[in-house]
């Protein structure tokens, strides 16, 4: 709201507007260069969209999270990638059980509902007690200080599970059924993608119907509209507090779950870090503390991180191009603070809370 | 009308200033004046724009429409540390001190618009920034006796009492030796003794320091007590102008502090 | 009478379990089991036991302490003791019996059970004086069916996968082995064992807080100094080696811990010193104080050289092992005081810090090094790079810097996140490997030569580093106490009033950016020289996570406490090596308990202190 520097000349806009430029030039050579050679056909473009879909989809449900917290407490809640793990590591031993035992392939869908279950109660649990014990203590304080906390509680549980469960790498097990592709008109699909994707899907319109139909929802939004009324029309605001933690704890350990169907390798200690900062940049793309932005700003980071780099850095003749995935995502983070921080879908100015 | 010290000079003007947020207009179409070396107020009930004006003059809000006059330079456009050093210090409603650091401090940062030193030259330890450093201390030490802060200069300023803070957010404001100050309500939440030494303090910064002072207070006594210039605010017009004598008479200002039917009972005797 | 007696009962209930569920948490993560391995006495005692002891030690004496002072009897205060003991104790054995082939059914049943029985309680106590039966019923089913899916998992986990420890890793036979005290053959031996021995120190915790208060502090005092000695047993000898014969030392240690006599001896000598102090102490503290000012000019003289000369001679006093530990903790105290300008005083959470490192390294590296990615192949010398690091770590901070300055606070912090994210994926990439080297990094990095003679030892290169900090200090001194620093205190505080002070507030935080930078490519320049390579590998978000986890525990904006910070976060998990393991885990822990409990860090900044000094409440700490 206190905008400065706006008609003298300001270098400090000048090398942001210097940088703006340089990026869109570069988006434009490189796409240029990719499309005009033609390395890559239309049906590869339509798989690379469909996988970040996929993938977007399940950023888009760790996003949530973050979304609803920050849309109640104005915190960021740095450890919330750790929720994500927490959830995923956990239901592994569980995967691997049910693959031991058979149930896994003879009763897929059973198996997986469980698990997401499994996960989904094993986050919660880990988000509301990283609540209860280190930001509810906090509430009011300056906003670093939650932040401080949030980072602190990021390694605590960390090393938590990695003390618990070893530092190996560990796998989810095959699951039959979901191999294989689906032929969409010339196009194959792989039936996984679209399995993740619908079930992200399922998984979110669970969370509007809670938000928008039932009585808990109405005092979750009671409660991040106003507090201090909430509390006077009745509402237990630690109560409401602990339920929107323990709802995006719920489903960052399924969205576990369904990474570990999609990418099935790389389950460790450290898993939730990176999937943490994406989910967060989805839901600053989306605009934080708006829950269809989140599910939005996750998709759309998916499918840009699926194309971006064949696209843009292949085009401009950098090797390698694909290992540079995690960049264009934090690039992306970078620039959506930079030049959009009230995000895509920002009704709600950033600002006017602060 | 004219009631300045120095009469006929205006130091601060406005010219059909306008300030929107989002469809809300907060300040319409304020023509406004403050006369050089007054004592002026602005009153108006909640809301009427009273501390939007401030921001807008001081930088915080840039205007929407209109011109900003102050001292013969154009205000429009300028940033908060531009117009600060132009010669416009204010104070804050909710005491907005920097409360981790010490009172001489706080002061010491008021006089920014006046120093030069660098950081360089603060490494190096140049005996031009150590003499500098020096003098300003010195001076925020002699402001704060001169705001009745005499021995507290080295005391956390979120440690003083409330008192005490709001005379140091008025000692920062001063540091910067300003032309015209800015109290956005300088006497909320005092008892009566305190607003008395208050009002007197303020009386003393336009006589001793010659420094032309505009308040927003909700304190009528206050407000009628000290007031040389009165300017009434109501959802963001200027609905009277002048003297205090005249405020307390003009119809429009009782409506707007009443309601219609006061006004009327008042027409009626 | 009764109320208080019950409280105090409850409250000393809940914190035996704490801390027991705290025993079994060390247990089940693998620090106890990882600490056995060092002991502190030789054949008698190790890390991991001594917490198993010392915990109910400690818990019997707060608990005797809370029964006295809500008015209890002796006795009461004894038993609430030995019950905490047990309590602490009693977590652990529970799992001891899960795990155990005799007792599994244990597990088994427990976790099948415990819905029904959770759900009972839940529902009665929330819903049981109510009229309605089907809020009682739902409540009852929601809870059973939850808790049932994740109990009911888990069983069915441990059902297939056979053991505890196919699961929890650390759940194995050397947690075993501590919590029985070696009765792993005799589970029931064991678990009277640990009982036994949780018990008796409980009551000896409690026993002791009925000592009068002067044999107290001196046995107190006794303990810490040989339990200290004895757990950094490694560190002590390595410092006596280089001044005692071999022989003389082979009598007090045997390898790396103390003998038992060693122990006795220090342990007595310690007591009574503690002993005359806890007499006499008070006597020479008022003589100290009552000095006048000349004697008062000269002590404080004689403590500052004692202070330089140790400084000085440091790295012969303690030998090449330790002083490499010394140039490590120096070379972060040099990127503390640096990420402090930002961070401390400027208000700006940069959690991309390791950027400059990596920068300062990777200039060093590419600069000096004389092998295939070597630019002048020995033209530039570690003196010449030095100020090219400076500068360019600076250029990179300034860089960084420009595009994140409208942003908020938290934005910031998550934005230079991001860019240290991206550092690190760009050093590892094959994009920018023909030039530092992808993951293989930059070799044959050449050491810094001194007058001709080549500094290759830790000894040497200490001297280096401290020269670099010392600066550093004097620097954020100055800067401390000068407009700069005010301005930006000014802005940590309110940046919207700093702006109308007519601070530019831009200019500043750039400032603050590009100087807390140069610091870190200093210490990214030394440490590439000390290590004679560069890898990718090195420069993760750790090292941010590190600096950031010092400054905050040693005391926001307080250079002494930065120094405290390092040696505390950085030299002790050097020193004790089973530490590093947990060392994050540790930094997580504090960063939230500091952050809940003492934001204003171990030794806060001088004003903060001044303030406490002057009777005056000074709560939360600068900025945070």
């Amino acid at each position: 709201m206190f905008k400065w520097r706006t008609e003298d000349f300001s270098w400090v806009d000048f090398t942001i507007d210097v940088l703006r430029v340089l990026i869109v030039l570069a988006v434009i050579i490189g796409s240029w260069n990719t499309l005009s050679s033609g390395r890559i056909s239309f049906a590869q473009w339509v798989n690379l969209f469909i996988a970040g879909l996929s993938q977007g989809s399940i950023y888009a449900l760790i996003a949530l999270g973050y979304t609803l917290v920050y849309g109640i407490l104005l915190m960021i809640n740095f450890a919330h990638g750790e929720v994500f793990m927490a959830g995923a590591f956990s239901t592994v031993f569980l995967a691997e059980a049910l693959n031991r035992t058979g149930f896994l392939n003879t009763q897929p869908m059973l198996s997986i509902i469980l698990m997401i279950l499994f996960a989904g109660l094993i986050s919660m649990t880990v988000a509301i007690l990283l609540e209860r014990i280190a930001y509810r203590p906090l509430r009011g304080s300056p906003r670093l200080v939650p932040l401080i906390t949030a980072i602190g509680a990021s390694f605590f549980l960390q090393y938590t599970f990695r003390g618990l469960y070893g530092s190996g790498f560990k796998a989810y097990p095959q699951v039959k059924v979901l191999q294989g592709t689906v032929p969409i008109g010339a196009i194959n699909i792989p039936t996984v993608q679209i399995f993740v994707f619908v079930s992200a899907l399922f998984l979110m319109l669970g969370l509007h119907w809670l938000v928008e139909r039932t009585r808990v929802g109405k005092a979750m939004r009671a409660v991040s509209e106003n507090k201090e009324v909430a509390r006077l029309m009745g509402i237990d605001i630690d109560w409401v507090i602990m339920f929107t933690f323990g709802v995006g704890g719920f489903l960052a350990g399924s969205a576990g779950v369904i990474n570990g169907l999609f990418r099935p390798q790389g389950v460790n200690f450290f898993m939730g870090f990176i999937p943490g900062i994406k989910a967060f940049t989805a839901a600053v793309l989306g605009g934080i503390g708006n829950i269809p932005g989140a599910m939005l700003g996750g998709l759309f980071l998916g499918v840009i991180e699926a194309i971006g780099p064949n696209l843009v850095l292949a085009g401009l003749g950098i090797p390698g191009a694909n290992q540079l995935k995690d960049v264009i995502a934090f690039t992306m983070l970078v620039l959506v603070l930079i030049f959009r921080p009230q995000g895509i879908l920002g009704e709600r100015l950033s600002e006017q809370k602060a | 009308m004219e009631a300045g010290k120095k009469g006929l000079k205006k130091i601060l003007v406005s010219n059909g200033m306008t300030k929107r947020f989002s469809g809300l207009v907060a300040v319409d179409n304020l023509d406004f004046y403050i006369p050089e070396g007054a004592i002026a107020s602005i009153i108006g009930p909640n809301g009427a724009g009273k501390t939007t004006f401030f921001n807008c003059v001081t930088g915080f809000y840039q205007i929407d429409d209109g011109e900003l006059m102050f001292d013969g330079t154009r205000l429009n456009g300028k940033t908060p540390d531009q117009i600060t050093r132009s010669g416009i210090a204010r104070t804050f409603q909710n005491i907005r001190l920097f409360n981790n650091m010490s009172a001489i401090e706080n002061i010491m940062v008021g006089q920014e618009p006046h120093l030069k030193s660098t950081w360089l030259g603060s490494i190096l330890g140049l005996p031009s920034t150590r003499r500098e450093d020096e003098e300003s201390e010195d001076r925020g030490r002699e402001l704060l006796q001169f705001v009745g802060l005499e021995g507290k200069g080295d005391m956390l300023s979120k440690n003083l009492s409330y008192g005490d803070q709001r005379r140091l957010e008025i000692g920062r404001a001063l540091a910067s030796r300003p032309k015209l100050i800015l109290l956005d309500e300088p006497t909320a939440g005092m008892n009566p003794r305190e607003t008395i030494e208050t009002t007197d303090f303020i009386r003393r910064l336009r006589d001793e320091l010659d420094i032309t002072v505009v308040l927003i207070e909700h304190d009528m006594r206050v407000v009628m007590d000290i007031s040389e210039h009165i300017t009434v605010l109501d959802y963001g017009r200027k609905i009277a102008e002048g003297l205090p004598e005249d405020i307390q008479r003009n119809p429009d200002v009782i409506e707007a502090y009443l309601g219609s039917g006061a006004a009327a009972a008042q027409a009626a005797i | 009478m009764d109320l208080i007696r019950s409280q105090t009962w409850r409250a000393n209930l809940t914190l035996g379990l704490l801390a027991g569920a705290l025993i079994l948490y060390c247990g089940a993560i693998g620090m106890i089991a990882a600490f056995d391995e060092r002991e502190v006495v030789n054949d008698f005692i190790s890390v991991g036991r001594l917490v198993l002891l010392a915990t109910p030690f400690i818990v019997g004496y707060m608990a005797a302490n809370r029964v006295k002072s809500a008015g209890g009897e002796t006795i009461t205060a004894l038993v609430s003791g030995i019950v905490t003991g047990v309590l602490i104790a009693l977590p652990s054995i529970i799992l001891l019996l899960f795990n155990s082939d005799e007792f599994r059914f244990l597990l088994d049943w427990s976790l099948r059970l415990t819905p029904f029985v959770a759900a009972t309680v839940v529902a009665w106590r929330m819903h049981g004086d109510s009229a309605d039966t089907r809020l009682l019923v739902g409540t009852w089913l929601l809870v059973a069916v939850l808790l049932g899916i994740v109990l009911g998992s888990l069983a069915l986990i441990f059902d297939v996968k056979g053991e505890l420890r196919s699961v929890l890793v650390n759940i194995n036979r050397d947690w075993v082995d501590v919590i029985t005290f070696d009765n792993r053959g005799d589970l029931l031996m064991g678990i009277v064992t640990y009982g036994g021995m949780s018990l008796g120190s409980g009551l000896a915790g409690s026993i002791f807080y009925f000592f009068p208060r002067t044999p107290r502090r001196a046995l107190t005092y006794g303990l810490g100094v040989t339990i200290v000695v004895g757990a950094f047993g490694e560190t002590v000898r390595l410092v006596l080696q280089e001044n005692l014969e071999r022989d003389t030392l082979n009598t007090l240690f045997r390898r790396d811990t103390l003998r038992q006599s060693a122990a006795l001896a220090l342990f007595i000598i310690s007591t009574v010193v503690g002993f005359l102090w806890a007499m006499y102490g008070q006597q020479v503290r008022k003589s100290v104080h009552n000095m006048d000012g000349s004697q008062r000019r000269t002590t404080r003289l004689i403590s500052t050289l004692i202070f330089v000369a140790i400084l000085l001679m440091l790295p012969w006093l303690i030998g090449r092992t330790l002083s490499d530990v010394a140039v490590t903790i120096g070379l972060f105290v040099l990127m503390g005081l640096g990420l402090n300008i930002a961070i401390g005083l400027a208000g700006l959470l940069d959690l991309g810090y390791v950027t400059n490192y990596a920068v300062g390294a990777y200039i060093l590296a590419v600069l000096t090094s004389i092998g295939p990615l070597g630019l002048f192949k020995g033209t530039f010398t570690f003196w010449m790079v030095i100020p090219l690091a400076l500068l360019a770590a600076m250029f990179a901070g300034f860089m960084f810097a420009v595009p994140v300055l409208r942003m908020r606070g938290d934005y910031l912090a998550i934005a230079t996140l991001g860019f240290g994210e991206i550092i690190g994926k760009l050093a590892i990439s094959d994009w920018l490997k023909p030039i530092i080297g992808g993951a293989q990094g930059v070799q044959a990095i050449q050491k810094p030569v001194f007058f001709g003679a080549e500094l290759r030892n830790p000894e040497q290169l200490y001297y280096i580093v401290l020269v670099a900090c010392l600066v550093t200090l004097f620097v954020s001194i100055r800067l401390n106490n000068s407009r700069t620093g005010r301005q930006w205190m000014a802005i940590r505080e309110d940046e919207d009033v700093a702006t109308a002070m007519g601070i530019d507030t831009a200019r500043a935080k750039l400032l603050a950016f590009t100087l807390s930078a140069a610091t870190g490519g200093v210490a990214g320049a030394i440490f590439a020289a000390k290590v004679g390579s560069v890898f990718p590998n090195s420069f993760t978000v750790f090292i941010s996570i590190n600096v950031l986890s010092l400054i905050i525990v040693g005391g926001i904006a307080s250079n002494p406490g930065i120094v405290v910070g390092a040696i505390v976060l950085i030299g002790l998990p050097e020193l004790l090596r089973e530490f590093s393991d947990f060392r994050f885990l540790l930094y997580g822990a504090l960063l939230i308990g500091m952050m809940i409990n003492r934001p204003q860090g171990l030794i806060p900044s001088q004003i903060a202190t001044h303030e406490i000094r002057s009777g005056v409440q000074a709560k939360a700490g600068a900025g945070g």
